[in-house]
């Protein structure tokens, strides 16, 4: 694998949180690359840093939020000089100018993020021209033929219908059309299809996959649902407490998970066809608290193959197979032979 | 830009509810009447009246109600139904203008405070609360006295000292609305914030703020009649309802000439009534949490 056909690449991004005098550490040095074109799925549990490391992939954080550590690089094509978004100015000119043009975000709740007073083609609209030079009767046609392509019946006409006249299926197709319109290289989904229901996810979901197929785009998806990962993913990240535990193509982390939190988690996945008897594994123990401080693997008080060296030193970040990359000390051995 | 049947259907239909809400209230219906015609007759004032609010005959003075004059004239022989016409225009102006403008700072400071939080709210919250611990009146005649009378400094005063009670209202909305993912998803398409600020979040507080200016209004057409029944609103050239209270404020004038200061003062009260029920009225239909 080459350099070039890497898109976005993070590298042991740590983003702290600072509550009164407490630092929570929401990510702890995430790792991971997304190829271009391709899908990448974050999965992990509540709480495991998914969605920060996302808005800190644009440095959307809340002002309690800053990056600490760990760079994001930005490809925009093939053979270009790679950008740093992580050393741009928070909201200054820079980062906003690749924001919603370069690389553009769809959220988890469709019902809110759409502000209420305008229309919606007035929206999909205010992005188009915020980014690129173009008259109001040109954006509209293009507006309305990318609606159409979305799926949205009428859409000449729904252009200029307010938020609350869409269903929420509808609505999260003229999130994608806001997202999409500026045709950008990168398009991360933050749990797009978290408050919709079963038939319209799977609906969301292929619309996402035609559109990234249409116009090349690479997506990050983040997810809870392991049944999305198969269905979408390419690569997959697993997260736990705020690391990137395993990274690999969607083949490596489904049939071969290394990882023991990977391992915990897809037993924990009921299958189609499964016997009735069986009892579904779970997890046992809960997430520690965000602002624990680990002397050693953050998984080792839950984990089943834990010895006193994973509870007092930090596993590195290993590849085990191409691509392939864990952080557990099982797998040390494996490597030097 | 073609619009289908179906499109205006829809979007009569909420107006249409809207007006139905307004209607329902029959308070409000009459104050909406009664103020239109109020602001008609004033704006109308040539039209209706051939005297010269201002032209002062002393052979005319003290006139009771006749064909000539129907409210009689006043002490100086000024024609009284031309001074309240005339008064309207002004004292109406001066409400208007004072509302709008204390509903635009305090708007755009809600807006700034709310939306930067941190030393900025900090500082406008303190100032605020400032202006709000000294009584109203006693600041506006400290300041009239300071700067002198003129229609202009009384507007600048009301201006200057009403604007807390918008920009807290403002500050509240926008605090919350800045939590709304909406914001959140104009940040991530790359919006500045002046620009998320004035045109994403400030539309979504309007109900609350148009309300309140209406409400305000009937405030400054009060606060400016009662300086001027004091002396210490606009000069005497100007006319004003206040003025010609002020204008009859003298025990002989009260006993023997009662049109003098009762049709003033029922002007002062039919107009503040009216904006009052009006207000309300548009409370109703603004309010979403109101069927």
């Amino acid at each position: 694998m080459t350099r070039d056909d890497i898109v976005l690449e993070v590298k042991d991004l740590k983003t702290r949180f600072k509550v009164g005098k407490k630092i929570v550490n929401a990510v702890n040095g995430a790792t991971f690359s997304l190829k271009r074109g391709k899908t990448l799925c974050i999965v992990g549990e509540s709480g495991c840093g998914k969605s920060v490391t996302a808005h800190s992939i644009l440095q959307l954080l809340p002002p309690v939020g800053y990056i600490e550590g760990g760079e994001v690089l930005y490809t925009p094509h093939t053979g270009d000089r790679p950008k740093s978004l992580s050393s741009m100015k928070r909201s200054g000119r820079a980062i906003r100018s690749i924001r919603g043009k370069e690389i553009s975000m769809i959220f988890q709740d469709p019902m809110s993020t759409l502000n209420p007073v305008y229309t919606i083609g007035n929206q999909i609209m205010e992005n188009l021209r915020h980014h690129e030079k173009i008259s109001k009767a040109e954006a509209r046609e293009r507006i309305v033929r990318l609606l159409t392509e979305l799926g949205i019946p009428e859409a000449d006409r729904r252009f200029d219908e307010y938020p609350h006249q869409f269903s929420g299926g509808m609505k999260q197709r003229v999130m994608i059309a806001i997202a999409m319109i500026c045709n950008p290289n990168i398009l991360i989904a933050d749990e797009p299809t978290t408050a919709l229901d079963v038939t319209i996810q799977a609906q969301i979901l292929e619309l996402m996959q035609k559109m990234q197929q249409e116009h090349g785009t690479s997506v990050i998806l983040i997810t809870h649902n392991m049944g999305i990962v198969a269905e979408v993913a390419d690569d997959v990240a697993v997260m736990y407490m705020g690391r990137v535990v395993e990274f690999g193509s969607l083949r490596q982390i489904f049939t071969n998970p290394k990882h023991p939190y990977t391992r915990a988690l897809m037993r924990s996945v009921p299958v189609l066809g499964m016997d009735r008897s069986q009892e579904l594994a779970s997890i046992a123990g809960s997430t520690p608290d965000a602002s624990t401080v680990f002397t050693g693997c953050e998984f080792a008080n839950r984990c089943v193959h834990a010895t006193d060296r994973c509870r007092n030193h930090f596993p590195e970040d290993r590849e085990v197979e191409d691509g392939h990359r864990v952080r557990c000390f099982l797998y040390e051995e494996e490597m030097k032979q | 830009m073609k619009k289908t049947k179906v499109e205006k259907a829809a979007a009569s239909s909420l107006a249409k509810r809207n007006l139905q809400k307004f209607l329902n209230n029959k308070l409000a219906v009459v104050g909406a009447v009664v103020l239109l015609l109020i602001v008609l007759l004033s704006v109308c004032a040539p039209l209706l009246t051939p005297y010269d609010p201002l032209y002062i005959d002393v052979s005319q003075k003290g006139l009771p109600m006749s064909q000539e004059h129907p409210l009689g004239t006043d002490r100086v022989g000024r024609d009284v139904l031309a001074r309240i016409l005339y008064g309207g225009r002004m004292t109406i102006l001066i409400g208007v203008v004072s509302a709008l403008g204390a509903t635009l700072l305090g708007a755009v400071l809600g807006c700034v405070s709310g939306y930067y939080g941190g030393k900025i709210d900090k500082v406008l919250v303190y100032i605020s609360e400032l202006f709000q611990c000294f009584p109203q009146y006693l600041l506006i005649l400290l300041l009239v006295g300071l700067v002198g009378q003129s229609t202009r400094n009384l507007l600048v005063i009301f201006i200057a000292t009403g604007w807390t009670g918008m920009m807290r209202i403002v500050r509240t909305r926008v605090m919350s609305l800045k939590e709304e993912p909406f914001v959140e998803s104009c940040r991530a398409n790359g919006i500045r914030g002046l620009s998320i600020m004035f045109h994403h979040m400030l539309p979504n507080t309007l109900g609350p703020v148009i309300v309140n200016a209406t409400l305000q209004v009937a405030g400054y057409i009060l606060s400016e009649a009662s300086l001027s029944f004091l002396g210490m609103g606009v000069p005497d050239d100007v006319v004003t309802w206040g003025n010609i209270l002020n204008a009859a404020k003298r025990l002989d004038i009260i006993q023997t000439m009662p049109v003098l200061w009762i049709a003033p003062g029922l002007a002062i009260a039919l107009v503040v009534l009216s904006i009052n029920f009006f207000g309300d009225g548009l409370r109703d239909v603004l309010d979403p949490s109101s069927l």
